[in-house]
C-alpha cells in the first residue's frame, strides 16, 4: 500500500514540476488539473470514497474557471533571462526548501508507520457513532453532528466568497 | 456551440441533475452528502449554460434569482441549527428529531434536512461565481 | 514513512513555484498544488491497515473502520479551497483587464 501511494505521488511531483516550468499557460493549467485527478486515485486507495467524489467535481470546476481566465489572453510566459532579482529569489527558495525538508524529517520520527494509527480519538468516534447520530455514513455523522460548527463556518465562508466575486466583477452601477 | 454539443447536452443534463439529487438525499446511507451533491447539481447547470450560450438564457435575471435562492438556503441552515436550542435540551446544534433504525431512508434526525439545504446553498454559490464570469466577459467593452 | 516525505516534497515544489515565478497564473497554480498536498497528508494520517470505508453495516458489528475524523476535516477544506481559488482568479482577470499583462514585475513598476 505504501509503495503504491509513493509511486502515484511520484507522478504527481513530475506533473507539478511540468506545470511550473511550462511555456504555454494553457498547458500549465491542464497539468494542475491532472495533479488533482491523481489525488482522486490516492483517495480511493486510502478508502475514502466521500473525498474522491468531492475532489473530482471540484477539480473539474476549478479547471473551467482557470481556462476562462487564460483562454482570451496572450498565452505565453513572456520573459526568459535571469537578472539579479531572479537569482536572489531562486537562492532564497532553495535555502528555504532545504531547511524545511531537514526539519520535517526530524519531526516525523514520532509518527507511527503508515497503517498503525496513533490517534486516540478514532476509537471513541467509531464506537458509538452509529447509535448516537443514527446515520450509517460515519463521515456525514461527524461533519453535521459532532462537528457542526465547522460546517456552519464553511457555509458562511462560501457566502462571503460569492459576495467578494460579485463586488469585484461589477462593471455597471445601479441606474 | 455546434449541434453535436447541443444534442448531447439535451440527453445528458437531466440525468446529471437527478444523480445530484440522489447523492444529496442518500447522504446518510452511502458516500456523498450535501457538498458532493451540491457541486454535481452546479455542474449540470454549468453544462446547460455553456452549451446554449449567453443570450439564449437571459443571464442577468438568472443571476438575481440565484442569489435569492442562496441567501434563503443559508438562512434555513442557521434556523434549523438554532431551533435545536428551543426544542429538546438547551444545546446549540442539537439533533432533536427521532433517530430511526440505522440504514433506513427516514432516519438520523435532522441530518437529511441539513444535507438538502447545504447542498442547495453550495450549488447556488458555484453557479453564481460562474455566471458573474460570463456576464463580465459579455459586458466589458471590446 | 516514505509516503509522508513524498507528500511533503510535493508541498515544497508548490512553495518553490510561489517564490520564484513571475507570472500570476503560475502563482495561482502553485498555490493549488500546495493545497492538494495538504489534503493528501491528512488522508494519510487517518489510514488504518485492513480497514474499510467508514459506512456502518448493521449486520457485521466487528469490522475495522478507517478513521472518519480527518476525512471530515478534508471534506470542508476542499470546498473552501475552491472558493479561495475562484476569488484569486477573479482578481487576476481584473488585473489583466487594467494593465494588459500577467507579469508582476511590470505591474509593480506602473505605479498610479
Amino acid at each position: 500500500m505504501e509503495l503504491t501511494i509513493s509511486i502515484v505521488t511520484g507522478f504527481m511531483i513530475l506533473g507539478a514540476l511540468y506545470a511550473i516550468h511550462a511555456k504555454d499557460l494553457l498547458s500549465s493549467v491542464i497539468a494542475c488539473a491532472i495533479v488533482g485527478y491523481s489525488l482522486v486515485i490516492c483517495f480511493l486507495l486510502l478508502k475514502a470514497p466521500d473525498l474522491a467524489i468531492v475532489q473530482i467535481v471540484v477539480d473539474t470546476i476549478t479547471l473551467i474557471i482557470m481556462v476562462a481566465v487564460v483562454i482570451n489572453s496572450s498565452r505565453e510566459e513572456s520573459y526568459s533571462k535571469l537578472d539579479t532579482q531572479g537569482y536572489v529569489s531562486a537562492i532564497t527558495g532553495i535555502l528555504i526548501i532545504v531547511i524545511l525538508l531537514y526539519f520535517f524529517i526530524v519531526s516525523i520520527q514520532t509518527l507511527d508507520i503508515l497503517g498503525k494509527s496513533s490517534l486516540r480519538m478514532a476509537k471513541y468516534y467509531i464506537e458509538g457513532a452509529a447509535q448516537k447520530t443514527g446515520s450509517a455514513n460515519l463521515v456525514t455523522g461527524v461533519v453535521f453532528d459532532f462537528r457542526g460548527y465547522d460546517t456552519m463556518g464553511e457555509a458562511i465562508v462560501l457566502v462571503t466568497a460569492v459576495l467578494g466575486v460579485l463586488t469585484i466583477l461589477r462593471l455597471k452601477g445601479k441606474k | 456551440m455546434t449541434i453535436i454539443v447541443k444534442k448531447t447536452t439535451q440527453l445528458i443534463a437531466g440525468m446529471v441533475f437527478m444523480y445530484g439529487i440522489y447523492v444529496i438525499v442518500h447522504g446518510h446511507l452511502t458516500p456523498g452528502g450535501g457538498f458532493a451533491g451540491g457541486v454535481i447539481i452546479a455542474g449540470s447547470l454549468i453544462l446547460v449554460t455553456l452549451a446554449y450560450g449567453g443570450d439564449f438564457l437571459k443571464l442577468v435575471k438568472e443571476e438575481t434569482r440565484t442569489t435569492i435562492v442562496e441567501s434563503l438556503a443559508t438562512i434555513l441552515v442557521i434556523t434549523i441549527a438554532v431551533s435545536g436550542l428551543l426544542f429538546g435540551t438547551k444545546i446549540f446544534f442539537n439533533n432533536f428529531l427521532p433517530k430511526g433504525i440505522v440504514g433506513h431512508l427516514v432516519s438520523a434526525g435532522v441530518l437529511p434536512l441539513y444535507n438538502i439545504f447545504v447542498g442547495t446553498e453550495v450549488a447556488a454559490s458555484i453557479f453564481i461565481i460562474f455566471l458573474s464570469l460570463i456576464i463580465f466577459k459579455e459586458e466589458s467593452p471590446k | 514513512m516514505i509516503a509522508y516525505v513524498m507528500c511533503f516534497i510535493l508541498f515544497l515544489v508548490g512553495l518553490y513555484g510561489v517564490i520564484t515565478r513571475r507570472n500570476l497564473v503560475k502563482i495561482a497554480v502553485s498555490l493549488s498544488i500546495m493545497e492538494i498536498s495538504t489534503f493528501l497528508f491528512f488522508a494519510l494520517i487517518g489510514f488504518i491497515d485492513g480497514g474499510v470505508a467508514p459506512i456502518v453495516d448493521p449486520a457485521d458489528p466487528a469490522r475495522v473502520y478507517v478513521d472518519p475524523l480527518p476525512q471530515a476535516l478534508v471534506l470542508t477544506a476542499i470546498v473552501i479551497g475552491l472558493a479561495t481559488t475562484a476569488m484569486l482568479m477573479t482578481i487576476i482577470i481584473r488585473l489583466y483587464r487594467k494593465y494588459g499583462t500577467f507579469d508582476i514585475r511590470e505591474i509593480k513598476n506602473l505605479r498610479g
